[in-house]
């Protein structure tokens, strides 16, 4: 890596500083605002002008993860006591609890198909990717190129035949379907991202292991898959995030089943009108992770942005 | 990044993926004795969930319920249906999605289950079997019990409405008593002088109608200016003939009116806005009268805002004629669900009288004749006697097969005309009709 | 080596799940079994939820196929799908939506992406931190997010309409982002441009720091002033960094659904229908499958020719 140009002055370096961090936290508002936004209540989320502070309540997490219905006040006079925080704050709104809502299971829904899908890309990916590395394969660099083409075609192109095909084989609305359809979208990225680091391995360390009697299969088990650890779990990032935010094959091949968090998120309502608290609440916990998986990635997430175009 | 650090949680995330694979499958393994039913997310769908708990407690068969949001509602019903999924076994779909589901065969047809218990459509208001039951539209052939009737209506806000101040002012300006709108003149006079207006300290607005783009809002509200115009689909006398009558000059001047309706009289940003919206801003107090569905009532007479007696109802104003949109839907059973009878089952006990009247009781809309019909239902609710009369002259949107194009293309054309101020009305109702014809030429109907 | 890694225990417990019959013959395949066999999976997996897909595509356009409409069968009709396509003149104005998006967003984006990476790569205190923070945006899911920026868009109750007014003066309620045919092909610019500077800015900032320092060296030497360097060192040796970004985030932007679908919808009316958007209605909503079959064909066919061009061109730069 180049260091800065040469005979920087300080106040340079200084108004760039300004200037990137105005940006950053211009850039970076509504991400708070979702944050904050899941601790308000609902009176508060919609007034005018938006308040900036507030006491911030619990209702928004609640109200993500349960259903409720409105009661009289005769009604709620014959229940007995609240036996939890949360049974106290929704009937602090004269409603009771009816039943967990259906958050819960669509964010495991996420959970299944996301890491379900990243396993088998990154699983079959390795394998491609090794071969692509290391062997000499007929018409090999059309074999990448087509593999990365497919990356191309819009979603809902190819989600009309997906559709009718799913509705053939019964895999419409299941896990398992939409984990494969989820590792054919991902494994162009997993096979060129990991050819790359793969590529990066030197070839010298295989063959002193052949030459110490490994096979060709256990060198790649015992000598390049160690090596390749890092690239793995970058490119498996990658693949979890693409398969957590993806939406328009999940809008369009899910329904109650297998339907994942992000075409539920926006559909999330309160009692008459949008409960904006509960869907900022439950944004919030579905950005979480991202946010934590990004700063983890931040050395790899050129490359990963770029499918192993740009290394460094 | 620590290579330690990332075995362990590559490791976590293996097994994870594994555990969470094989715990999927089981997941999705019917249980025999329960059901699921669909159906939208609003008022009547907790009714129900509380009223089916008799039926759990008779049969032993579990309830579940798989509820969407109304603008998703016919795109993930409609999407369920085609793609043959058995995610429900019950479903009380729309009323427009009759004649698709009976062609393709989606629903069970209910003719020699209905002759075998007994239960005769006779029973029901013939124009919620006609319009929830039946394919061809009026003939004998039932794929549905109706379940829940409905049109659109009005609310308004009696409280300000009685005010000495305002009704004063009112009769100054327009001559008349402030009162219940009787056509949709006096209703836009009643919006322009609510409009801008400070009622208690706050800034209210006229109305609240229906503006939705991407389901069918815009066109279950426009409908109900169209109608009362005396708007037509097509020839009486010649199926699908459609020159003249969809876009005739009353037809032109009642879309003309909705447009001058939401330009004077909405509050902002109402460019997008259907049930929910609306009823976020009656019951926040923004507006002085809104337009919704009669299914909505019972719930807002109960708001412990601006329930009880600070609001009042009325039928979908005429202009040239009496006349209100169609809403509501029949219960279906799923041919795709592998629990048919204990489905029928549920239709079965859902049609008895007993239950029928506790339906109506709890806040959901009954069809049945010994509700509807006895002597006391008008005095059982205050806008008992108002569903009455607007389900006496309820006009529905086709109920093609092709229904959903024929929606899109009306959604559209009246949006980009009423909203994003696109071209004329007479030129939006002259391209719809191209639309149509189009789509019915595709059917083989032209 | 002698840390087990997962892969390791998972390849090992395939092995021991292999009867040891097959397990031997596996160690003892030859380089050109193992390079098949290593292969033919994803290959497979591909034809089967890509290439066949797209086959059936191609078929289904030349019909009158509808989903919903199952029972009715299919006919050969050969082009009048793509006749009709292109005869439709809501197909070209939501071509002319999505090429006004494209262009507005690539253009913003280049700009403020090439701005920002300029000015990260003086390298000042704490640079990287910030780096990180910028480019949370772009993780994150368009639809979740499109879905909340909906919200920062009303008016009066809004931040983003209240921001406006605050350094403004204007009423907040007085202008609708989303609902008003004017402002609402911008509101889905700001909010794509938002979220994908960072792309642009992160490989940008690769391409600059690319540039080996003594460049600028014998630059100076040479008394080159600085806005010299800048247009005949800088930007010469980004450009390829920089193409190559706006050839992935056009292709995505092109085929834009997730953000916009939860932001506006496609409305007010029509004028943030996207060509996606009105595929998916076509498709999915009025279930014209052969119709929207050939719509889907004629995209992706234009997607793939501009894209082999562009990287053609790329190709031209980088090699210059």
């Amino acid at each position: 890596m180049s260091s800065a140009h040469p005979h920087e002055k300080p106040w340079g370096k200084r108004l760039a500083a300004g200037l990137v961090i105005l940006y950053a936290l211009v850039s970076i508002i509504p991400l708070i605002w979702i944050f904050l936004t899941g601790f308000k209540s609902p009176q508060d989320s919609i007034s005018y002008p938006p308040k900036m502070v507030f006491s911030p309540t619990m209702e928004g997490y609640v109200n993500v993860f349960t259903t409720r219905t409105r009661q009289t006040p005769e009604y709620m006079e014959t229940l007995p006591p609240p036996e939890t925080w949360y049974d106290e704050l929704v009937r602090s709104r004269s409603m009771v609890i009816a039943g967990p809502s259906k958050f819960g299971q669509r964010f495991l829904n996420s959970i299944i198909i996301g890491f379900g899908s990243t396993f088998l890309s990154v699983f079959l990916g390795t394998l491609a990717a090794y071969a692509f590395s290391r062997f000499k394969i007929p018409l090999k660099d059309d074999l990448m190129f087509f593999i990365l083409s497919t990356r191309m075609m819009p979603p809902i192109a190819v989600a009309i035949p997906i559709f009718l095909m799913y509705r053939e084989l019964g895999l419409a609305d299941t896990h398992l379907g939409m984990i494969l359809l989820y590792t054919a979208v991902n494994i162009s990225l997993a096979v060129w991202l990991l050819k790359g680091f793969i590529d990066e391995i030197p070839r010298e360390y295989e063959e002193a292991a052949m030459i110490d009697g490994y096979s060709r299969f256990q060198s790649f088990r015992k000598v390049v898959l160690p090596q390749a650890t890092t690239g793995i779990a970058a490119t498996a990032i990658f693949c979890l995030i693409f398969s957590w935010n993806e939406y328009a094959f999940a809008l369009l091949l899910t329904s109650g089943t297998a339907q994942t968090a992000p075409p539920f998120i926006p559909t999330i309502i309160g009692e008459g009108g949008l409960d904006w608290p509960a869907v900022a609440a439950g944004a919030t916990l579905f950005l979480v992770p991202i946010v934590f998986f990004t700063i983890m990635l931040r050395k790899h997430l050129l490359r990963g942005i770029t499918f192993g175009a740009v290394r460094k | 990044m620590k290579k330690g650090w990332i075995k362990s949680m590559l490791q976590t995330a293996a097994g994870a993926a594994l555990a969470l694979t094989v715990m999927a499958a089981p997941s999705q393994k019917a249980q025999a004795q329960s059901l699921t039913l669909c159906w939208a997310a609003w008022d009547p769908a907790n009714a129900l969930v509380e009223m089916s708990k008799d039926f759990t407690a008779q049969s032993g068969i579990e309830m579940n319920f798989e509820f969407v949001p109304w603008p998703n509602y016919a795109d993930r019903m409609l999407n369920e249906l085609n793609s043959g999924g058995k995610l429900c076994d019950l479903l009380i779909g729309d009323s427009q999605w009759i004649g698709g589901s009976a062609e393709n065969g989606h629903y069970v047809k209910l003719n020699s289950f209905f002759d075998k218990e007994g239960i005769s459509m006779n029973d029901f208001l013939p124009a919620t079997v006609y319009a929830y039951s039946t394919w061809p539209k009026g003939s004998p052939n039932y794929w549905a019990l109706p379940a829940m009737g409905d049109a659109n209506g009005w609310v308004y806000r009696k409280d300000w409405f009685s005010r000495p101040a305002l009704r004063s002012e009112f009769k100054s300006k327009y001559g008349r008593d402030l009162e219940p709108p009787k056509t949709w003149t006096e209703m836009k006079d009643i919006a322009e002088f609510f409009q801008g207006r400070d009622v208690d300290g706050k800034r209210v607005y006229g109305a609240a109608i229906f503006t939705e783009r991407g389901s069918e809002g815009i066109t279950m509200g426009a409908t109900g200016a169209l109608y009362s115009w005396g708007f037509k689909y097509q020839n009486p006398n010649k199926p699908y003939d459609m020159e003249g009558f969809v876009n005739s000059p009353d037809a032109v001047a009642a879309l003309e009116f909705y447009k001058e309706f939401y330009k004077c009289c909405t509050p902002p940003g109402y460019t997008d806005s259907y049930m929910e919206e609306g009823l976020d801003a009656f019951k926040s107090g923004q507006v002085a009268m809104m337009m919704n569905w009669f299914a909505f009532f019972p719930g807002l007479h109960k708001d412990p805002v601006v329930g009880g007696d600070k609001i009042g109802f009325f039928v979908n104003p005429g202009q040239k004629v009496e006349a209100s949109t169609l809403g509501g839907q029949g219960i279906s059973v799923v041919s795709y669900s592998e629990k048919k009878d204990q489905a029928l089952e549920y239709i079965k006990w859902f049609a008895s009288p007993e239950v029928q009247k506790k339906w109506w009781s709890l806040g959901g809309y009954s069809c049945h004749k010994s509700v509807l019909l006895d002597p006391g239902f008008a005095n059982t609710q205050p806008f008992a006697a108002d569903f009455l009369k607007a389900m006496d002259g309820v006009q529905d949107f086709w109920q093609e097969p092709a229904y959903a194009e024929l929606l899109l293309a009306m959604q559209k054309r009246v949006h980009d005309f009423v909203v994003a101020d696109q071209g004329t009305a007479q030129e939006a109702l002259d391209k719809l009709i191209e639309d149509w014809t189009e789509t019915f030429e595709d059917e083989g109907k032209l | 080596m002698s840390r087990p890694s997962i892969l390791q225990k998972i390849a090992s417990s395939a092995a021991v799940a292999t009867p040891a019959p097959v397990a031997r013959q596996v160690r003892g395949l030859s380089d050109r079994a193992i390079a098949w066999l290593f292969v033919t999976p994803t290959i497979l997996l591909l034809l089967a939820i890509n290439i066949f897909p797209l086959i059936w595509t191609i078929q289904l356009s030349f019909t009158n196929y509808k989903a919903n409409r199952a029972a009715r069968g299919e006919k050969f009709i050969g082009l009048r799908n793509y006749e009709r396509v292109l005869g439709d003149a809501d197909i070209w104005i939501s071509l002319q939506t999505t090429a006004h998006f494209l262009i507005w967003t690539m253009l913003l984006q280049v700009l403020l992406g090439f701005g920002l990476a300029w000015l990260l790569n003086k390298q000042f205190k704490g640079h990287s931190f910030w780096t990180t923070l910028i480019l949370l945006p772009m993780m994150l899911s368009p639809a979740v997010v499109g879905n909340f920026w909906r919200f920062l868009y009303q008016p009066q109750i809004g931040l983003f309409n209240y921001i406006i007014a605050f350094f403004t003066g204007a009423d907040p309620s007085s202008f609708q982002m989303l609902g008003d045919v004017n402002l609402a092909p911008w509101s889905i610019v700001i909010v794509d441009t938002w979220m994908w500077t960072p792309y642009i800015m992160l490989i940008c900032l690769a391409g600059l720091r690319s540039i080996p320092d003594y460049i600028y060296e014998a630059a100076e030497v040479d008394r080159a002033s600085k806005w010299r360097q800048f247009w005949s060192i800088t930007v010469p040796m980004v450009l390829p960094f920089l193409m190559l970004a706006v050839l992935f985030r056009a292709i995505e932007n092109f085929k834009m659904f997730d953000l916009v679908v939860e932001l506006t919808n496609g409305g007010p009316g029509s004028v943030t229908e996207l060509a996606s958007i009105n595929l998916k209605r076509e498709a999915f909503e009025k279930w014209r499958t052969g119709y929207s079959s050939a719509f889907a064909i004629i995209l992706f066919v234009t997607v793939f020719g501009v894209a082999n061009i562009y990287v053609k061109a790329l190709n031209a730069v980088k090699q210059r």
